[in-house]
């Protein structure tokens, strides 16, 4: 339990990462506002995102842009850059659908005069 | 093992991301989610991640907020909702167990910052070592980028732009 404990205080980002995800999960499926759930899933994507990065970090490393382009390069001072290459695609596509979901949102707004989730439930029926 | 200032900014991090949660203004709730984007961006310049800190300042900050200013403004912007009913009760179980289940593995994980962590050592240091040679640009997140993956690059275009057409489609008024 203690060695548990002291494991999760070592690593900060990673608590983080649990709160903020499950804090936007809870978000997204108790709230009835529509925006409300978008800034939850806005959440989520982040914190994932965050998570992954975090793991790239490298103590005592720079930022993966080669210092000298003669020398041959030692890996250990250069942060790992693979996950960063991944991540910019996961932060634009995340916009592009966050994007879609506000239009229709305001498609719905348009159409049933409200964001709440109940209400568009009556006013369907 | 952590860096310096990272503290700070975590608990920076989720004092925004609980405001942003907790206002019942929807804008105020939308302008703290873009100061959470702005002290995601500082903590990873602060990792080591420009490339990323960039494109989140830029896209997270910037563009999300303002698509979530621009639908409110066209739409409700407050929470009318006064007394909320009681959670689900299976959310109520299952997401905290999810977390505990997650914080029983923190203890499997590597440590963050250090260099023989299994993502450090498989194939990223072949990237770091052989892609001056192979492209000749010095930023090696540019070269796995628009090099290595530039098929990748160019399949993200494509989603973009099928979601730009999707915006178009369902925001165009009816000619009456």
């Amino acid at each position: 339990m203690i060695d548990v404990l002291a494991a999760i205080f070592q690593r900060p980002n990673f608590l983080t990462f649990v709160i903020i995800f499950l804090w936007g999960f809870y978000i997204m499926i108790t709230r009835y506002n529509l925006v409300k759930k978008l800034i939850g899933m806005y959440l989520v994507q982040t914190s994932v995102i965050f998570f992954l990065v975090s793991i790239s970090a490298k103590k005592g490393a720079t930022v993966p842009i080669l210092v000298s382009t003669t020398d041959p390069v030692q890996a250990l001072d250069y942060s790992n850059p693979l996950p960063h290459v991944l991540t910019l695609t996961a932060i634009v596509v995340g916009v592009a659908t966050l994007g879609v979901a506000l239009a229709l949102c305001a498609a719905i707004y348009r159409t049933y005069g409200s964001l709440d989730e109940e209400e568009i439930l009556k006013r369907l029926e | 093992m952590t860096f310096a200032y990272e503290i700070p900014l975590l608990i920076l991090l989720l004092v925004t991301a609980g405001g942003a949660i907790l206002m019942k203004d929807l804008m105020s709730a939308v302008l703290l989610l873009g100061c959470y984007s702005f002290f995601l961006a500082l903590v990873w310049a602060w990792l080591g991640a420009v490339d990323v800190a960039f494109v989140e300042v830029v896209v997270g900050a910037g563009l999300a907020t303002v698509l979530f200013l621009l639908t409110l403004f066209g739409t409700a912007p407050k929470d009318g909702r006064l007394r909320r009913p009681p959670p689900p009760l299976t959310a109520l179980i299952a997401l905290p167990l999810l977390g505990v289940l997650m914080l029983y593995a923190a203890k499997d994980l590597p440590e963050f910052g250090d260099p023989n962590s299994p993502a450090s050592t498989h194939i990223s240091p072949m990237y770091l070592e052989r892609s001056y040679q192979d492209t000749h640009t010095p930023n090696v997140v540019t070269s796995v980028l628009m090099d290595y993956r530039s098929l990748d690059t160019m399949v993200e275009t494509v989603v973009i732009f099928t979601a730009g057409i999707a915006c178009v489609l369902l925001l165009r008024r009816k000619v009456s």
